[in-house]
């Protein structure tokens, strides 16, 4: 109802007392303009109070979404496909063909609620009488002392699990668990090393590596970004399995104390065999030596091919000579002095049995004959510093970078000082000591043309770079002169037909702890490169304590040990790669065809 | 016009409703499926590698050489060796195949001088 400005009552009431009328109007007019702004001002109350409202709603809203999301337990959003990925929480690691090499199972490990056990006493007996190694009071004692919770075992077989399913009681319960299963047993097993559990929770436990590349890779097969695809190494399951079976076989004929075995490919670096003996089963790995007096190789944990740092012996002269002829100081037919024995200040250097291969001797046959006072003399022509550079190049400073946990530790011993009478002595393989691997990574330098690699487990795609270290005509006479030993050297068991082996022997005396060497203690090696024409492969075998008493007297030099079992090892494992003998050229026929 | 109006929106909102009660429902259904289903994948999966650890069990080179020497009356299977490859000399040519001459009359016919070069 809108009030009239001017009321007509009012306005003739005033007229009649002579007042002025406009001031009604005035006050009519004022009062009006107050109710209206007392309108807006209440309407923009509202409105702010409106904006307020759903500002407020709005933030809680999110703040509300922002606790739930927080406080509710994570889950898996149910409309998306699974893969393979949320199966498995390990990747498998397979040989370089795709052969399964380690993989995962699902199993069951035991735990109980004591609480809720019906016959503690005579479950405690039963699953005794399950597994030999619970003790059945033990087990009763821990059941009935107040506790709600106790671990039995980490993993059941199917066939325990139903047998514990048949005691019956509702205290024992079950966990699925995800184990590691190792198909092929002992096979590779220093290479694959061995899992065990990490944190342990009744739904799931943490499956952890513990030695070898199991360890090394951990955290490249535990990443579920990989989506559990597998790790594929450079081992190949076939050659592995051949050469473990001839090294077994070597080391029993030879009774030797350990033995070890490396297949490398020259051009890759990549490790197509390794083994070490004695061997164990990574599906149940045994425990560590806990006997402080005992030497590491005594435990079958021990990688001989890659923590057994030893004195390589007299296969370190050809890197002597490599250099040599590199640095143009010598050449294959140099004469170089070789009158034995060689006196340098308090030290007598002697050849083999006190032989005499002198006075003068070519440097080819300074290889094939193993001649330690030879090579001494054309070390010396080195001298110490270049000949450290190059042992450096070829890797004997560092430990080697393959993929194995155990691989950091095994550091090569170094002498400390470098005076003259090391470069002899590490010129002939003594003083000086490294392991097979090492080895293996030097030859394949020599056996791809010069070109110094890194020695790997996994599997490589497509050629690989490396540092050249010697010229590749120096590559090619050192191998000739390696084929000289295997033709008509001391390695002459080590011809293969067809394969052209080319290779040199090792023989070192064993240190004592004491100090000094063991007379009837040796480790001989044997490097050796295949086909010496076409130079692919380099295979080193190791042999621990050996000897040999076939024939009357006990033999104990790498050419009557290790270069029999590594022949042997060439002759079953290059048919394998598909490597063709070489035919030897054959007599041109007598008669031949005549056309008239 | 309005209250035709009114009535027809009324009735597309219990369609409506209907509609989304319906969907509501088929989605839950969809996705208990879809779990039902991925159970069974898990499990198959589980099979499957299950499976491939056998396959790996059984084919391990040491069992596989047993076997061959247990059976090796009936495989005669050895280990490879170098002299098991052969020369593409060493494969015989395929033998022409000759005429069957057990009827005489199938040879018989005259010598031509010309053809014979004489």
């Amino acid at each position: 109802m809108r009030t009239p400005l001017r009321p007509l009552a009012r306005i003739l009431q005033a007229r009649q007392e002579g007042l002025n009328p406009d001031t009604i109007e005035k006050e009519n007019l004022k009062l009006r303009h107050e109710a209206l702004r007392e309108k807006a001002r209440g309407r923009a109350q509202f409105r702010l109070l409106i904006l307020c409202a759903s500002f407020v709603i709005a933030f809680g809203a999110i703040g509300a979404r922002m606790g739930l999301m927080a406080a509710t337990e994570p889950m898996e959003p149910r409309a998306s496909a699974p893969g393979a990925e949320i199966i498995a929480q390990r990747a498998d690691i397979t040989d370089r063909n795709g052969r399964v090499l380690a993989t995962n199972m699902t199993t069951h490990a035991l735990y109980a609620h004591p609480k809720v056990m019906v016959d503690p006493k005579g479950t405690a007996q039963n699953l005794a009488e399950l597994f030999p190694e619970l003790d059945a009071k033990a087990l009763e004692r821990r059941f009935t002392d107040g506790r709600s919770f106790v671990w039995i075992r980490k993993v059941l077989s199917p066939e325990q699990m139903q047998k514990v399913h048949e005691i019956g009681d509702p205290g024992l319960l079950f966990g699925p668990r995800e184990m590691r299963l190792y198909p092929n047993g002992m096979l590779a097993a220093h290479i694959l090393g061995g899992t065990s559990f990490g944190a342990e929770g009744v739904h799931s436990a943490e499956v952890i590596g513990v030695a070898g590349i199991e360890k090394a890779m951990d955290a490249r097969l535990r990443d579920p970004a990989q989506g559990g695809k597998p790790l594929t190494l450079s081992i190949d399951l076939t050659l592995q399995s051949t050469i473990e079976e001839v090294l077994v076989a070597g080391m029993k004929m030879l009774n030797a104390k350990g033995a070890a075995a490396i297949l490398m490919d020259a051009r890759t670096g990549e490790i197509l065999a390794m083994a070490s003996l004695p061997t164990f089963d990574p599906n149940d790995r045994p425990n560590p030596l806990v006997d402080k007096t005992a030497e590491p190789g005594d435990s079958p944990l021990f990688n001989r091919a890659v923590q057994g740092v030893y004195e390589l012996g007299s296969t370190f002269k050809i890197f002597a000579v490599a250099q040599a002829m590199d640095l143009g100081l010598v050449g294959p037919e140099t004469m170089v002095d070789a009158n034995a024995p060689m006196i340098w200040g308090r030290h007598k250097i002697k050849e083999f049995e006190g032989k005499n291969y002198g006075p003068l001797l070519s440097v080819t046959d300074v290889i094939s004959k193993s001649s330690n006072v030879g090579t001494a003399h054309i070390a010396l022509m080195i001298g110490p510093l270049r000949q450290q550079a190059f042992l450096k190049s070829l890797g004997f400073f560092e430990p080697t970078p393959v993929e194995l946990i155990e691989a950091p530790g095994a550091r090569p011993l170094i002498p400390k000082k470098w005076p003259e009478i090391v470069t002899i002595t590490t010129s002939y393989g003594h003083g000086m000591s490294a392991s097979p691997l090492h080895l293996a990574a030097a030859y394949a330098a020599i056996a791809n043309g010069g070109v110094a690699i890194k020695p790997t487990l996994l599997k490589r795609e497509g050629p690989t770079t490396g540092v050249r270290v010697m010229s590749e005509k120096t590559a090619f006479d050192s191998v000739a002169m390696l084929r000289r030993v295997v033709t008509e050297g001391t390695a002459s068991l080590g011809e293969v037909p067809g394969y052209e082996v080319a290779g040199k022997t090792g023989t070192a005396d064993k240190p004592k702890k004491s100090g000094g060497y063991y007379d009837d203690k040796v480790v001989n090696t044997f490097a050796s490169i295949f086909p010496a024409s076409n130079p692919q492969y380099v295979l080193i075998v190791t042999l621990d304590e050996p000897q040999d008493d076939t024939l009357s007297q006990t033999r104990r030099t790498a050419g009557w040990t290790a270069v029999p079992v590594a022949s042997e090892i060439i002759r079953r494992v290059a048919p394998l790669m598909g490597l063709r003998p070489k035919l030897e050229p054959v007599a041109v026929d007598a008669v031949t065809a005549a056309s008239n | 016009m309005r209250p035709v109006l009114y009535v027809l929106s009324f009735l597309a909102l219990i369609a409506l409703g209907f509609w989304a009660y319906r969907e509501n429902y088929a989605t839950q259904a969809a996705l208990k499926e879809v779990e039902a289903l991925q159970r069974q994948i898990v499990g198959l999966h589980e099979a499957l590698t299950v499976q491939k650890a056998e396959w790996a069990y059984l084919n391990r080179p040491d069992r596989l050489r047993d076997l061959a020497t247990v059976n090796f009356d009936r495989l005669g299977l050895l280990p490879m060796e170098p002299s098991q490859f052969g020369t593409a000399a060493q494969v015989a040519y395929p033998t022409p195949k000759l005429p069957d001459i057990s009827f005489t009359q199938d040879v018989q016919g005259t010598i031509s001088s010309e053809a014979e070069g004489l």
